[in-house]
């Protein structure tokens, strides 16, 4: 069984998408050596509820977050996307909105922020800065793209982006996540970064303990 | 060569007046020109300085008599400076808060930059002690006597000095993604008699002290700002604010760009003050140019100002009530805002980030609809603020939370330069507005909203009714616009002359200053932004002293700052 090349996202046509190239090799590649039917069936169903109720982190360190609070206020209202969920903890939330400049003091920061979230873990890069450095591409203190540091999904460019590029975005990600594969794939995107240390030290741990 | 420059601009002026003009706006020909000869070479800026320069040994001295004897007791600014060859040196900018028309302004320098030392005056004024951090950050100059060397808005690893005109930065900074290394010592350098400077460590938290961080993720510090708190029981004993992690080195980029480019930074750093940010600093370079802005440019500019002062009150209030779990009145707060931001989009094109001031004047004209549009806004925010106040203000666990709480009196304020809603709640008359009126605030009438409490309520209720003061400087001036230009026809590249310029407005939250130094070239040699938000993080540590740690967001929400306009 072949993933469905055009999930159905609410009031956009697959159409009016832009950029359905890169959507469709993202698409190609995961059914490149094809899914079995009971397995997609059910990661079908959990995609779906997965990409309706996506729980951002709230992350913001500039003006990109005083839009994205406009986003959650009445008059764009992220709730009928099933984001509205804001998690102050990064262990509960699905979703990063890097939100504004990174700076180099705050790029290990972000990095342990990104570390922490439970698998499976989406990040959109959110405004200019966020996407390349924006208007201070040229300072000493500013990391020229958040993709320097953590894998990114969906780019939202503008400074600020409009709540409505906002969304746009974020169904993009609804799109990227409907098409996933959870059960017989591993759901990391990143070699777990901890596990040889973690090997390491359960070894120096046995060890330690034998010889006593 | 300035003043020919400037008769070409007047011809210029006058040649574009026909067609930049409306038919209605012949009687606007006329000032316009007059304008280069109020700009004679002879007569120095409006708003230029030229600080007296006071040795170091003698600049202790010098202060203690300006504070304590002639009453300079407000330290405005201070900023650090890279003259190359001439030395590094500080800019101090005093003013009394009792004579508001009596300012000083004093510079220091030293020509040893292997290991530049000048003397403190944290021990005069609070703010100095974190204004000195800073420079020590930017410039490597060592301040002998102050109680806290430390970099603030660098990590600790950090080498060089980033705002040195010969400094590598980038060489020798590459992106460090080791967790960041956080001192529990602070360095203090002493000038002993015979001039030698020693070094001493004092602990900044006992071994034995409980300490919590609170940010720099955190969903309440508004930005990304950490705070390391010392804790006893629930009783907070000390806070160390740890700056910079949205340092994005504004004022260094600023260096090595053309006037008209610096000004797409303001609106980043206050981003609920981005009409009067970028106010400010056209305002300065038109003053040090000798430029005069038409009335209708002034008009626009005072208007937009109090509607982005209001989006930013509202917003202070939606924040501050979320913050203490009232959702439903954050959802009130941003319906309103959203009738801000419509009129903002219809005129700027933007809703956050405006780019609307420019030098001369402002980008466009304003849209057909604005003045209804603001008419209609007018009478709708006065029935909505009632409707905060049935929500919000009466209810007794915020009044529990806010009355008697984070209490910061006149004299602290002044010390620590907290001006703004901060400053006023204390009883301390400090609005820009008022004291210096620029653009159109001095044909308008207006009540300077002062409390005398000083708690996180008074800085609350402050900021209703200042909105209310807003509205009535713009239902003054909505319907008498003048007729004019728009933008005043400068040169294709604006060259600001030789010297040292300082203009302040009144922005959402205090007062925003810059400080410009021109070589006469067309990008700045300096350029330094007064924060508002910078002293009022650096009061955190005084209002929050003996109160609860729950109590640290509402004083947090109340003190009102925005971090990356501390952070610059």
């Amino acid at each position: 069984m072949a993933i469905n090349k055009r999930p159905k996202i609410k009031s956009i046509p697959y159409e009016e998408f832009k950029d359905n190239e890169t959507f469709e090799r993202l698409v190609a590649e995961l059914n490149a050596k094809g899914t079995n039917v009971i397995v997609r069936k059910l990661d079908e169903l959990i995609d779906w509820g997965r990409s309706n109720s996506l729980w951002p982190l709230t992350f913001a360190t500039s003006c990109c977050g005083i839009e994205f609070m406009a986003v959650c206020a009445a008059r764009y209202d992220i709730a009928r996307f099933g984001f509205e969920v804001t998690r102050n903890s990064p262990r509960q939330a699905d979703v990063i909105l890097v939100s504004g400049t990174i700076t180099t003091k705050m790029a290990p920061v972000l990095r342990r922020l990104y570390d922490q979230m439970a698998d499976p873990k989406y990040v959109v890069a959110v405004g200019g800065c966020a996407v390349s450095g924006g208007p201070f591409t040229k300072s000493y203190h500013v990391v020229n793209g958040v993709d320097n540091i953590i894998p990114v999904d969906v780019y939202v460019p503008g400074c600020p982006p409009r709540p409505e590029s906002f969304l746009y975005g974020m169904m993009q990600l609804q799109r990227k996540v409907k098409v996933e594969n959870f059960f017989g794939t591993t759901n990391r995107k990143e070699k777990d970064p901890y596990r040889d240390t973690m090997a390491e030290k359960a070894e120096e741990i046995y060890n330690e303990e034998e010889q006593a | 060569m300035n003043d020919m420059n400037m008769e070409k601009k007047g011809e210029a002026q006058a040649a574009a007046q026909p067609q930049a003009a409306q038919p209605k706006a012949a009687p606007a020909a006329a000032p316009a020109a007059a304008r280069p000869a109020a700009a004679a070479p002879a007569q120095p800026a409006k708003n230029q300085i030229e600080p007296e320069c006071v040795a170091p040994e003698a600049l202790l001295e010098r202060m203690e008599t300006l504070k304590n004897k002639e009453g300079y007791d407000f330290l405005e600014n201070l900023t650090g400076f890279d003259w190359e060859a001439d030395g590094l040196g500080v800019v101090y900018q005093l003013a009394s808060t009792a004579d508001p028309s009596r300012r000083v302004n004093l510079k220091t320098l030293t020509t040893d930059r292997e290991n530049p030392y000048l003397p403190s005056v944290a021990d005069l004024w609070d703010i100095a002690n974190i204004y000195e951090r800073e420079v020590y950050d930017f410039f490597g100059i060592r301040f002998t006597g102050h109680p806290d060397m430390r970099r603030i808005f660098m990590r600790e690893d950090w080498v060089g000095y980033p705002m040195r005109k010969d400094d590598e930065t980038e060489k020798n900074n590459p992106l460090r993604m080791t967790p960041e290394p956080l001192s529990d010592f602070t360095e203090t350098y002493t000038l002993q008699s015979d001039g030698t400077v020693t070094k001493s460590q004092r602990r900044l938290f006992e071994e034995d002290e409980y300490v919590v961080n609170i940010g720099p993720q955190h969903p309440s510090t508004h930005g990304v700002l950490h705070f390391r708190v010392s804790l006893e029981g629930e009783k907070i004993k000390k806070i160390d604010p740890v700056l910079g992690y949205i340092h994005r080195g504004v004022e260094k980029i600023s260096e090595k760009m053309t006037y008209p480019q610096t000004l797409a930074l303001t609106d980043r750093l206050d981003y609920l003050g981005a009409m009067q940010n970028r106010h400010a600093l056209c305002m300065c370079i038109e003053q040090a140019m000798g430029v005069e802005v038409s009335d209708r440019v002034k008009v626009i500019r005072t208007i937009m100002d109090e509607l982005q002062r209001i989006d930013s009150h509202i917003l202070f209030f939606s924040c501050l009530c979320q913050d203490l779990g009232a959702t439903t009145a954050f959802l009130y707060g941003f319906r309103d805002r959203e009738q801000i931001l419509d009129i903002f989009e219809e005129t700027c094109g933007g809703r956050l980030i405006l780019n609307y001031n420019t030098i001369g004047g402002v980008m466009a004209d304003i849209h057909p609809n604005f003045q209804k549009r603001v008419k209609a806004f007018i009478p709708y925010m006065r029935k909505n603020i009632k409707e905060y106040h049935d929500i919000f203000t009466g209810n007794v666990i915020f009044q529990n939370r806010a009355k008697g709480v984070g209490v910061l009196t006149k004299e602290q304020c002044i010390s620590f330069g907290c001006t703004g809603g901060t400053g006023r709640a204390a009883g301390w008359h400090n609005d820009v507005r008022k004291l210096r009126p620029y653009a159109a605030y001095d044909r308008v009438q207006f009540n300077e909203v002062v409390r005398s409490e000083g708690d996180s309520f008074a800085r609350y209720m402050i900021r209703l009714d200042e909105i209310l003061e807003s509205l009535n400087i713009i239902e003054q001036l909505i319907d008498n616009i003048p007729e004019g230009n728009f933008q005043e026809k400068m040169k294709p590249i604006i060259k600001v002359p030789e010297g040292l310029y300082y203009s302040a407005v009144e922005g959402s939250r205090g007062e925003f200053g810059v400080l410009l130094e021109s070589k006469g070239d067309k990008s700045p040699y300096r350029l330094h932004y007064r924060s508002t938000g910078l002293p009022l993080v650096a009061v955190m540590d005084t209002a929050c002293r003996d109160n609860m740690i729950a109590d640290l967001i509402t004083i947090g929400g109340t003190v009102d700052y925005v971090v990356p306009d501390i952070d610059r």
